[in-house]
């Protein structure tokens, strides 16, 4: 017999050897050379945590007990994958872009993360798992003690070996599942280890099923006549029971904790799921393979009333097959283990993160000053949560005594897992589904579980006959396992089938009488429409698909076209042909850059984070936030450039308005000065005439005098006229210029002919005349009236005793320039704007003409296409007209 | 002679037919052709009227009456103001300055002779 000591030694240097394969692991994973790690061979072993010490040893006692039953716990997750494997392949993705942690964490984010939900999905997670726990350890102390009773020394061991197993694998689940705080939550080395014992297992469960086939019983067809013969041939399946038991497994299946640990949390790829879809299957059919024979064939050859569950372990023994009973000792064991520890590491993520966190945040206080330190508290929460977790599973085996009720706790786990269902279903398939219908499902379902199978379940001492007989409060129709009348069910169908239901009602009804918050709404859509957003199965950096939403979010923000630039740009500033940069932490910081100006920079990061950070937020909501922003900035911006308008055109009125006083001003000044510059000649002319008619005997000389001011004054009156036209037709540009060619001698020659031309004391000349040899093309008689007006000012108003007038000639690039300098005082410094202006005169002594000559130079000039300006800092009064050499004129 | 009217009057033609009318009616004409230093050609010439244009160089006619107005020995000094501008608005600033007579241009030579000797009349009376 092998002695206990022998057991405990094989126990540790297995638990030893994973530890080292797990260890390795986990540095192969870290050094970056994991790649067979993350194969889907290692996947697939990892599911097939689902077959617990439960199935393992279990299945063999379902079949003794119930025949072909026990079938529907393997077939549950086989429909699944592969019935419903577009389904995993949803809620892989969907757990991988939103970074969930735990089934918990996956439905409080799709329901707007509600931490209410997470909690309540986790209570009922802790609910329905620890007995589950605790049936591990039940089974491993079991198995102990199957061995212990053949080993004297040894049976005071079996009270202490669950407290050890129980210790040991919260080390071991302590060790590698909390070693990091990765934020994809991936284990490689506790998935490894797992993955090694879904190895052992099948290997003993197909080397104990080979043993009793081939060793005991003749081969396969003795083996068939030997079930043929059986009881469980012969016994029918409840069909209710044969499919709710099919559901529940399959709701199990992707509702566990644990399942949804390396399913989805602990999923590299997702086209693993492919491999997974039919090879996960193959290792139920295997793992189920031989279960009735070993079932039959225990029940023939071991005496009445062993226990089936332990027929794994007591046939090899019976048969003195030491070494193939360890072999199914380590298979068991091998279940246990791994199955609790994956749950504890699920667990306590879920109790840490939903449960201990949000309370320890808050007793720091809103949890605002979350600093370094969280990480430690993270990983301490974890240990303390995985420790908790195993101290509640083995306070549970201790305290329910291991008896029967134990064994038949799996089942009732697994409807009470299933109420998380809906929800889960739900999320995924249906945008209307809301927090609160989540809520209000999940509440009535475990209300219900916890009603009709649960507590009755757990026998007498918990709830009262009375309540079971009668119903609660004595209302019949409360009865636990007859709800609203209905009898003659199974308990566990009865249960189901009301829990559900109720629960995927509560659901649909709360969720389409409730509204969504917005995160709920943008979650919703993220969750149902993940293949649209998300890139293919290539994995979670598909760069060129994040650079073009990059770029359709930021043409919705920037422009189509000012986007497109900008992503040309950056692609070729990245050295790359194609039309999309690579999303690089560069390239993405300008681009937040350039957006941050259009929406602010808050927003830019977030966009871009949602984006390339792949969470949270479909990119079809953002593009939705994006398009509602773009349009708030167009309405925005239409209104400023309104508003700018209005005060442009307020300005423009206003200027208008100044314009027009300003005018009328002109006007009245104008019509002031016509006014005063007729009134004073006819004045002087009224005056003489009639002193030349009234007074008599006037002297001769005195009668030619009067009548030369009268002359005069008329002759000043008809100048006055001209000019006034003269101007006036020349501001109007209704000047008809008549050009023709001639030379600029010749012009000035006349000019001074006839500006000096009577006078009493003429202007002395400095010219060069050889330099005004220049052949001109202009209106050569507007010309002369300019240098005559000019000639003329410098004779009325220089006052040196020599007056000269220097004309110098300059040909600057195409154009004339030709200086008039005198040598007399000229033009003081503030008079010498307003010159040009009409009626301007500097000094009053001198004043002969009406003040338009300059004015009517200056207008000449612009016609000709040149100008006339006064030279400041010459000797005397100075004038430059500068004149292009032939004047093109195109209106002509 | 008592009877003297000094005349500013920046325009030749215009001070000389004043002058002629003036000195055939028995006036001591004294003539001033610029604005900028009438005011104290005025209180220095013990004139008994005066003849003021509004358009003046260097100051113009109405700021003149406001000085003279305001100065102790030149208040009530008959003052005839001409105006070849003849807007009303130069009539209104005009008697508001203080003026006691105004004139547009062109005048007729005995309306002038009549408002000064009216003038001459009034300030003798008083």
């Amino acid at each position: 017999m092998t002695s206990l000591n022998v057991l405990v030694a094989v126990c540790l240097s297995y638990v030893v050897l994973l530890f080292g394969v797990a260890f390795a692991a986990d540095r192969l994973a870290s050094a970056g050379r994991s790649t067979w790690l993350r194969s889907p061979l290692v996947y697939t072993l990892s599911l097939s945590i689902y077959c617990t010490a439960w199935t393992f040893y279990g299945a063999v006692g379902y079949a003794a007990r119930s025949g072909l039953e026990f079938v529907t716990i393997y077939l549950g997750p086989t429909l699944v994958m592969i019935g419903w494997w577009w389904g995993l392949r949803k809620l892989v993705r969907v757990g991988r872009s939103q970074r969930v942690t735990s089934i918990a964490d996956l439905i409080s984010s799709r329901y707007g993360k509600s931490n209410t939900l997470a909690v309540c999905v986790t209570i009922l997670a802790v609910i329905g798992v620890t007995p589950y726990i605790a049936l591990q350890l039940q089974s491993i102390t079991l198995s102990f003690s199957i061995f212990a009773e053949a080993d004297p020394a040894g049976s005071h061991v079996e009270g202490s070996s669950a407290f050890w197993v129980a210790a040991g694998l919260a080390v071991f689940a302590i060790l590698f599942g909390t070693r990091n705080l990765d934020a994809n939550e991936r284990h490689h080395g506790v998935v490894t280890a797992v993955a090694i014992e879904a190895v052992v297992k099948l290997i003993a469960l197909l080397a104990v099923g080979v043993f009793v086939v081939w060793g005991i019983a003749g081969g396969v067809v003795d083996t068939l006549q030997r079930i043929d013969a059986s009881e469980i041939g012969v016994w029918q399946v409840d069909h209710g029971r044969w499919a709710t038991i099919t559901f529940l497994a399959a709701a199990a299946f992707v509702c566990l904790p644990r399942m949804f640990q390396v399913m989805v949390v602990e999923n590299d790829d997702e086209r693993h799921l492919r491999t997974a879809a039919w090879a996960f299957p193959l290792y139920l059919m295997l793992m189920s393979l031989f279960v009735v024979p070993i079932a039959v064939v225990g029940l023939e050859i071991l005496p009445e009333g062993s226990n089936p569950d332990l027929f794994v372990l007591t046939v090899p023994l019976a048969q003195g097959q030491e070494m193939l009973a360890m072999l199914s000792f380590l298979g068991g064991f091998s279940s246990a283990t791994s199955m609790v520890i994956v749950a504890a590491m699920a667990l306590s993520t879920m109790v840490s993160n939903h449960i201990v966190m949000p309370i320890w945040l808050n007793a720091k206080g809103g949890g605002a000053s979350v600093s370094g330190d969280v990480r430690s508290v993270v990983l301490y929460a974890r240990r303390v949560s995985i420790a908790a977790v195993l101290a509640l599973g083995y306070f549970y085996y201790r305290l329910s005594g291991g008896g029967a009720a134990l064994a038949s706790i799996g089942l009732i786990a697994f409807a009470g897992i299933a109420q998380i269902l809906p929800a889960l279903v739900g999320g995924l398939f249906w945008r209307g589904a809301t927090r609160t219908g989540a809520l209000v499902g999940l509440t009535v379902g475990f209300v219900l579980w916890l009603f009709t199978l649960l507590l009755p379940g757990m026998g007498a001492g918990v709830l009262a006959p009375s309540v079971i007989e009668q119903g609660l409060w004595g209302l019949s129709w409360l009865r636990p396992q007859a709800l609203f009348g209905i009898e003659g069910l199974d308990p566990m169908v009865h249960s189901v089938m009301w829990s559900l239901s109720l629960n995927s009602a509560a659901f649909c009804i709360a969720s389409l009488l409730s509204f969504p918050s917005p995160l709920e709404r943008l979650q919703g859509a993220q969750f149902v429409n993940v293949f649209d957003h998300s890139a293919g199965p290539r994995g979670w950096s598909g760069s060129v698909a994040q650079s073009e939403d990059l770029m359709i979010m930021s043409q919705r923000i920037m422009g189509a076209r000012e986007a497109q630039e900008f992503f040309q740009a950056e692609a070729k500033a990245q050295g790359s042909r194609a039309y999309f940069p690579e999303p690089t932490p560069a390239f993405l910081e300008r681009l937040e850059r350039e957006l941050s100006g259009s929406v602010g920079a808050a927003t830019a990061h977030a966009m871009i984070g949602q984006i390339v950070g792949g969470s949270s937020v479909s990119v079809e909501d953002l593009l939705a936030v994006a398009d509602e922003s773009a349009q708030l900035l167009e309405y925005s911006s239409r209104l400023e450039a309104k508003s700018a308008e209005l005060s442009r055109t307020a300005h423009k009125l206003r200027d208008a308005n100044e314009k027009l006083t300003q005018i009328s001003l002109q006007k009245d000044a104008f019509l002031s000065q016509i006014s005063h510059e007729l009134r004073t000649p006819m004045t002087s002319i009224r005056a003489f005439s009639e002193i030349l008619r009234d007074t008599d005997g006037l002297e001769v000389a005195e009668k030619t005098r009067y009548a030369a001011i009268i002359h005069d004054e008329a002759m000043r009156l008809t100048r006055l006229l001209n000019d006034l036209l003269d101007l006036s037709v020349l501001e109007n540009g209704q000047v008809s210029l008549n050009v023709t060619e001639g030379m600029l001698v010749d012009v000035i020659d006349r000019a001074i002919s006839t500006a000096l031309t009577g006078s009493a004391n003429p202007l002395k000349l400095r010219r060069n005349r050889a330099a005004e040899r220049i052949s001109i093309r202009t209106d050569l008689d507007r010309l002369t009236q300019v240098f005559i007006n000019l000639i003329a000012n410098a004779q009325k108003y220089c006052e040196s005793h020599e007056p000269t007038l220097t004309i110098s000639v300059h040909d600057v690039g195409g154009r004339v320039v030709v200086d008039l300098v005198d040598n007399g005082s000229g033009i003081p410094p503030h008079s010498q704007k307003m010159v040009f202006e009409k009626f301007a005169r500097v000094s009053a002594e001198k004043a002969g003409g009406a003040g338009l000559g300059l004015a009517i130079c200056r207008e000449i000039m612009q016609r000709l296409g040149g100008n006339v300006i006064y030279l400041p800092g010459q000797e005397g009064g100075a004038f430059r007209v500068s004149l292009p050499l032939g004047l093109e004129i195109a209106a002509q | 002679m008592g009877r003297r009217v000094l005349l500013i009057e920046d325009e030749p033609n215009i001070a000389e037919a004043i002058r002629f009318l003036l000195t055939r009616d028995g006036w001591h004409v004294e003539t001033h052709a610029d604005g900028a230093d009438a005011v104290e050609k005025i209180a220095g010439a013990s004139a008994d009227l005066i003849i003021l244009d509004v358009m003046l160089p260097g100051k113009s006619g109405m700021d003149i009456l406001r000085e003279l107005r305001d100065r102790d020995d030149t208040r009530d000094l008959p003052v005839l103001m001409l105006t070849a501008r003849g807007q009303s608005r130069d009539r209104d600033m005009a008697e508001k300055a203080g003026v006691s007579r105004f004139m547009t241009k062109p005048f007729s030579n005995a309306e002038v002779l009549t408002a000064v000797r009216d003038l001459h009349a009034q300030a003798s009376q008083t």
